[in-house]
């Protein structure tokens, strides 16, 4: 392990790079069982959506924050509200992602270290005498869950005021763009009965 | 399932250099802490980005990760920690186990840099097949947010909670026909139909507000909005198209006070309990007027009138919704400390258990009040007691034993007693045209 130190400079990028996504790829079989180490390329670079298409792309949860990721069609014509609203909801899904992800990572973080040391403070080990993982029960861990909802009860206000105005300029705008698009069809229509 | 590294090795010398070289290098890689790993992924994910960059940038807008890369995965699964609480043992020991393992890594790192070179290239040769089937895997993943007609029905009932929907117009139904006075087919249909409307209206918008939230619980994680089969703005105008119809049908269909009461209803679940939840603990008593008001709202509809009756089956309603949502949230104080929710079983587990139990003990006592407003005979309190004491029995087990077993227990209780509560009401409802049959047993 101590040759493996980020302090090896160039040795250890190329290793890297090729033993990470490798390493994802040889491990189908094993997928279940360790996810700690999977592949880290993203899906979102690997996979591209067929050139027919013209809708967006939805992909599966993600690992951190559990949200899924879009990938938005820009269409050959886009109107200025259509790029203004694709815009607004690329930013908000990034912030989205951003926002859970750091969010469920702290929260097993915290959770981790609060059941250590309840363990050492009780005096126990990692494991019971029969081998299974030591856990904390229902009422020691409430007292975890009831000091981190409150810890973060100012950061998940604002991001409640945050989400719930983005949530609604997007439908907004996304039946602005309806409007336009349901406009530019009539006339459209009207110029070719005209002609 | 893990085999021996030496075993796996031996098979690989047999092979390339380079695939012994990925071999090794993977294992190495196995070995190290999180966050370097982190780090790592993070040089390959820009990497692998720069080189499909110019490719995707044409055609679609793609999402470049600064942080955290994606892991591409069919279930979502806790980030692993050796603490996790429910994690099969056998899993977190293979974790465990494969940390001492290695002590191999030392060899490929003491190579020149025009070997390694040779070693790259190599590997990434054995590489490709295997990242070919992972890739596969993952585009299968992707759905193209296309809305189907004939997926529409399926989507709209699961947008609409379409079965907490028929739970709510079968307890307007009850109070529809517990109400004194003939019973009117039309305006029973049409309050039925008028009530269940405003549900649908109510629980889409209630999806649309919850989006990341419900992404980020197990129970949820499967909703339209949150898989994307649906636009927020069709599901908002899909809720409009409910709430307008059913609002209208309540007020001029039936009576005023019904429609005035059903669009409260849909103002106090959206606007008020949705937000709350995430603000104080005052939510679940707010949820559980919220519960109460359809068969309050049945009962106006025969009656066109707020009496007695109508506020003892809203304090009946009312007072079930705490054992059945206590005991739910019990096995979901995890995700909801998580999520940000404000939750008694999260901040005061305490006082979560106390208050279903009381309220268990409260429908013993509003059971027998019935009789007393002359809603029901004398024979309700006591057919209605075995079950009555039955829930109230799980409700003390669940205060005393405060574990997950009783909390189902009490919770899927609670999902039968309340349909054979309201039956029971039902066969014993007083009826004033047999006042000599007073104190006869129910049919």
């Amino acid at each position: 392990m101590a040759a493996l130190r980020p302090g090896s400079g160039a040795l250890v990028r190329p290793l890297v790079r090729s033993s990470s996504s490798g390493g994802g790829g040889g491990r189908l079989a094993r997928e279940r069982g360790t996810e700690r180490r999977d592949a880290a390329s993203s899906p979102v670079s690997r996979f591209c959506p067929p050139r027919q298409s013209c809708h967006d792309w939805i992909g599966p949860p993600d690992k951190y924050s559990n949200l899924r990721p879009v990938l938005f069609h820009v269409p050959e014509n886009e109107s200025p509200l259509e790029q203004r609203l694709r815009e607004l909801r690329q930013e908000t899904q990034e912030w989205n992602q951003q926002f859970w992800a750091n969010q469920n990572l702290t929260f097993n973080k915290e959770k981790e270290e609060f059941i250590y040391s309840r363990l050492q403070a009780k005096g126990l080990g990692l494991r019971t005498e029969s081998g299974q993982r030591a856990t904390l029960d229902a009422e020691e861990m409430a007292d975890f869950y009831k000091e981190f909802l409150s810890k973060n009860f100012r950061k998940h206000m604002s991001y409640n005021r945050d989400w719930y105005k983005r949530n609604f300029a997007i439908t907004f705008f996304m039946g602005k763009v309806a409007l336009e698009r349901m406009w530019n069809k009539l006339r459209q229509k009207q110029k070719k009965t005209s002609s | 399932m893990a085999a021996s590294p030496h075993t796996l090795s031996s098979r690989l010398l047999t092979g390339s250099v380079g695939g012994c070289i990925w071999y090794l290098e993977r294992r190495a890689i196995q070995g190290l802490p999180h966050r370097v790993a982190h780090l790592f992924r993070n040089v390959n994910n820009q990497w692998v980005m720069a080189q499909h960059l110019s490719f995707l940038k044409r055609m679609y807008v793609t999402q470049l990760h600064r942080g955290l890369s994606q892991q591409v995965k069919p279930k979502p699964e806790p980030s692993a920690s050796p603490f996790l609480e429910h994690m099969s043992s056998g899993q977190a020991r293979a974790e465990v186990d494969e940390l001492p393992s290695f002590s191999v890594p030392s060899l490929p790192l003491s190579r020149k840099p025009d070997e390694e070179l040779m070693e790259l290239e190599a590997a990434s040769i054995v590489e490709r097949p295997l990242d070919m089937a992972k890739e596969t895997k993952e585009e299968k993943q992707w759905k193209e947010m296309k809305l189907h007609a004939d997926d529409l029905p399926s989507i709209l009932a699961r947008l609409s909670k379409i079965k907490l929907t028929a739970l709510v117009v079968s307890t307007t139904s009850a109070g529809f026909a517990l109400a004194p006075g003939p019973f009117d087919w039309p305006c029973f249909l049409l309050t039925s139909l008028g009530t269940g409307l405003a549900s649908c209206a109510a629980n889409s918008i209630n999806q649309f507000f919850e989006v990341p939230f419900d992404s980020n619980m197990n129970r949820t994680k499967n909703r339209p909005l949150v898989r994307g089969q649906i636009s927020p703005l069709l599901a908002v105008c899909f809720a409009t198209c409910c709430a307008v119809p059913g609002v209208a049908l309540l007020t001029w269909g039936v009576n005023p006070l019904t429609g005035a009461l059903g669009i409260f209803n849909i103002f106090l679940y959206t606007c008020c309990y949705t937000p709350l939840k995430r603000i104080s603990i005052a939510n679940t008593w707010v949820g559980a007027v919220v519960g109460a008001i359809p068969p309050v709202m049945g009962w106006t509809a025969a009656t066109g009138s707020l009496d007695a009756g109508a506020l003892l089956l809203g304090g009946i309603l009312y007072s079930w919704q705490f054992p059945h949502f206590n005991a739910l949230s019990w096995g979901l104080r995890e995700d909801y400390s998580r999520g940000g929710y404000c939750m008694m079983s999260v901040t005061h587990p305490a006082l979560c258990r106390r208050v279903a139990l009381r309220h268990c003990l409260a429908l013993i006592a509003l059971s027998t009040a019935a009789p007393v407003l002359d809603i029901t005979t004398w024979a309700f309190p006591i057919i209605s007691l075995p079950i009555n004491l039955y829930i109230s029995y799980l409700g003390f087990r669940f205060y005393v034993d405060a574990d997950r077993r009783s909390s189902r227990k009490l919770f899927f209780c609670s999902l039968w007693h309340l349909p054979l509560l309201l039956l029971l009401m039902l066969t014993c409802k007083q009826r004033p045209d047999q006042e000599g049959d007073k104190g006869e047993a129910p049919s």
